[in-house]
């Protein structure tokens, strides 16, 4: 028997008894719909998701102090000292996979613009490429540039909080403000970040090159946060100018040595490290391992004297989170599916027993067996087309209805849809071959008899 | 070689202990043409000989050679293959199917095996067989539209469409007053004479019966009396 008229047959069949067909289909097309509707919010949200964390810098890596032992006295994570520029130069020079390094130190403490004062989350001393690292674009004004980082110039940007907190509104550039009684000049503003992943205004910043910080404040350096741990004795080395610091790079900037401060040093908190992408954070991590372990002269057997973080754990974490929560809903929506299989099979057995005489007598003019199946089994499957097609057309309006209403992001998923109508051809197939197989079995004396 | 060749054909019901011999030793040959009435007493055995004939069922013993070949070992598939090549079938109650028009269910049977048709050829062959049962005017009525005789005329279109060698008839007039009985049987002489179609009817009434040129009379599962009728 040709597909085509087995279909047509179908519908006909189907069509015979419209009420209980919609009311059969209802369970798949509830099914489908949740199915639909749960999967374009569930990839809308990974979607915002994603984008949030490739804001937060995705492909960085950060590197901080191992903790240390000292005579049996743990000092927990940054208890020591130990990052310099020479680590980062190292990193900068031999990693492949590495784009760009900054330093990061930082100090806490008051600022102060006219009358107003305000005290930043953070206070931060990086280089001319940490910007770039942390995905960071300037609002207003302009960046510091290499030079001034060089030069150790008492410049910095600053965040939108401290706009709104220390400047009350007014734009801030070419304005002082001071920090321990020094003078910076705000040569830039940045743009809105928003809270980071563990809550923290990132707006909340100021930002000036490390080389001022370091020379210029006070508690800087030496680990900033926790306070407790600046007792430990720092192992740090001192040199008289950047041209120390800026070994290769001293050639590009020919009146750095004359006009910079002294840099006392030049051990960092932190190093912030930027991989060319996301995909190549794994390698890098490792290159940025093996350069620290060299330049630390640590044996094979020894630990890492410091601790390396990278986003990729904490994005999959989150990323992970919200396809489990969508995984969980899709199981409830199958079990709905399952229901809905379950009538379909229910009207299915009626409908064979219905036309046990047609099934007798479309074996008595030589319908085979297997003919009989077939006949059956596309009308299920045709019932569970028509009931996924009803879905996917419900579940998208109904996603599209509360992407407007609650301004949820929401994406169309062309996989949810191609998901739904071979799971609707499944169900069909699966729930309808049982009572195909009854009706294929019949005896054709027996079904002509059936009254 | 006859067209039907019964050899000693038994049938027996297994009733949980019990052996139940419907059949017992039929033989009867059936050549090429003949229109043969088959009666007797319900409970005779007749409805059960018929299905055997029908390759609806299978005989216990004994042979069954259709057209040349032995059919009673033959699986349920190979036994559908021959009803849809070799046999149609008349039903007392018609057993068209409902809202369906009389031209799809003439088409019906075509569309098991004989699916290198186009659609446009077998509603030409249904459109056909209408015409020579005279329904040519009520193909696209469903059956509820139609009388019991057009309902039986449509029914025996649709045992045509596939040029059967043998025609079977279940009490084709059972439920059919007899104005409307005369009218069918003359349809079945006509498709016997005209186009050599086997025909082979099932009846207890004995005015049927004896339109056919041949009577076969079954009595507790044996053949009591088989006779041709010479007609005037």
């Amino acid at each position: 028997m040709k597909y085509v008229a087995v279909i047509r047959s179908a519908l006909k069949a189907i069509c015979r008894n419209p009420t209980r067909t919609f009311l059969t289909t209802l369970g798949i097309v509830i099914g489908i719909a949740a199915v639909i509707a749960l999967m374009e919010i569930g990839k809308g949200a990974q979607e915002a998701l994603k984008k949030n964390i490739a804001n937060m810098g995705v492909n960085t890596i950060r590197v901080w102090p191992g903790a240390v032992t000292k005579s049996g006295v743990r000092t927990g994570s940054g208890g020591r000292v130990n990052l310099t520029l020479t680590d980062l130069n190292a990193i900068a020079k031999n990693c492949r996979s590495v784009s760009a390094v900054s330093p990061v130190v930082s100090v806490r403490g008051q600022i102060i613009y006219g009358g107003q004062n305000w005290n930043p989350f953070f206070i931060n001393g990086v280089n001319e490429k940490y910007l770039d690292i942390s995905n960071w674009e300037i609002s207003d004004g302009e960046p510091f540039d290499a030079r001034m980082v060089a030069r150790g110039a008492k410049v910095c940007v600053v965040g939108q909080t401290i706009v709104r907190e220390l400047f009350e509104g007014e734009n801030p550039i070419g304005k002082n403000l001071r920090v321990q009684n020094v003078t910076f000049k705000v040569i830039g503003v940045l743009k809105q970040k928003g809270a980071n992943m563990m809550g923290w205004d990132q707006d909340d910043v100021v930002i000036m090159p490390w080389t001022t910080m370091k020379s210029r404040l006070k508690g800087a350096g030496s680990t900033s946060l926790t306070s407790s741990n600046t007792t430990t004795t720092t192992t740090t080395t001192t040199t008289s100018s950047t041209s120390d610091l800026y070994t290769s790079g001293v050639s590009l900037y020919p009146e750095a040595s004359t006009a910079v401060p002294p840099v006392r040093f030049v051990n960092v908190d932190s190093l912030i490290i930027a991989a060319h992408n996301p995909e190549s954070v794994e390698a890098a991590l490792a290159e940025v391992t093996a350069s620290l372990r060299e330049t630390h002269k640590l044996g094979p057997e020894d630990e890492d004297d410091f601790r390396v973080r990278t986003m990729t754990e904490f994005s999959d974490f989150l990323t992970s989170q919200t396809k489990s929560t969508t995984n969980l809903l899709l199981c409830v929506a199958f079990i709905s599916l399952i229901v809905g299989g379950v009538g379909i099979m229910n009207i299915m057995l009626v409908s064979v027993t219905e036309r046990t005489r047609e099934i007798g007598l479309r074996m008595a003019v030589g319908a085979r067996g297997s003919d009989i199946l077939r006949q059956f089994l596309i009308e299920s499957i045709v019932i569970c087309l028509l009931g996924g097609v009803l879905g996917i057309v419900l579940g998208h309006s109904l996603s599209m209805l509360l992407g407007n209403l609650m301004g949820w992001p929401v994406m169309t998923s062309y996989a949810a849809i191609a998901l739904s109508v071979g799971v609707s051809v499944l169900v069909g197939i699966l729930f309808g071959y049982y009572p195909a197989w009854k009706a294929a079995r019949l005896d054709p004396i027996e079904a002509l008899r059936y009254e | 070689m006859s067209l039907i060749s019964l050899k000693n054909i038994c049938k027996t019901y297994v009733m949980g202990d019990i052996l139940l011999p419907v059949l017992k030793g039929i033989s009867i040959d059936v050549e090429r043409g003949e229109m043969v009435a088959l009666t007797g007493a319900s409970g005779s055995g007749k409805s059960t000989l018929m299905n055997i004939l029908g390759c609806l069922d299978r005989p216990t013993s004994g042979e069954y050679w259709l057209d040349g070949r032995e059919i009673s070992k033959l699986d349920n598939d190979g036994r559908a293959d021959v009803r849809n090549q070799k046999i149609g079938f008349v039903f007392q109650n018609f057993n068209l199917l409902a809202r369906t028009t009389a031209l799809e269910n003439v088409i019906m049977p075509l569309s098991y095996t004989a699916s290198h048709l186009s659609e446009k050829r077998m509603l030409e062959m249904g459109r056909e067989m209408l015409e020579r049962v005279g329904l040519g005017d009520r193909m696209d009525h469903e059956p509820s539209r139609l009388s019991g005789g057009q309902q039986q005329r449509v029914a025996i279109a649709r045992a045509l469409v596939n040029n059967p060698k043998i025609l079977f008839a279940d009490e084709p007039t059972g439920n059919l007053d007899t104005k409307m009985s005369d009218e069918i049987l003359r349809i079945f002489l006509e498709i016997n004479e005209r186009d050599g179609v086997t025909i082979i009817l099932v009846t207890h009434e004995m005015d049927v019966a004896s339109r056919a040129k041949r009577i076969i009379k079954i009595k507790d599962g044996e053949v009591s009396s088989d006779e041709t009728v010479s007609k005037p």
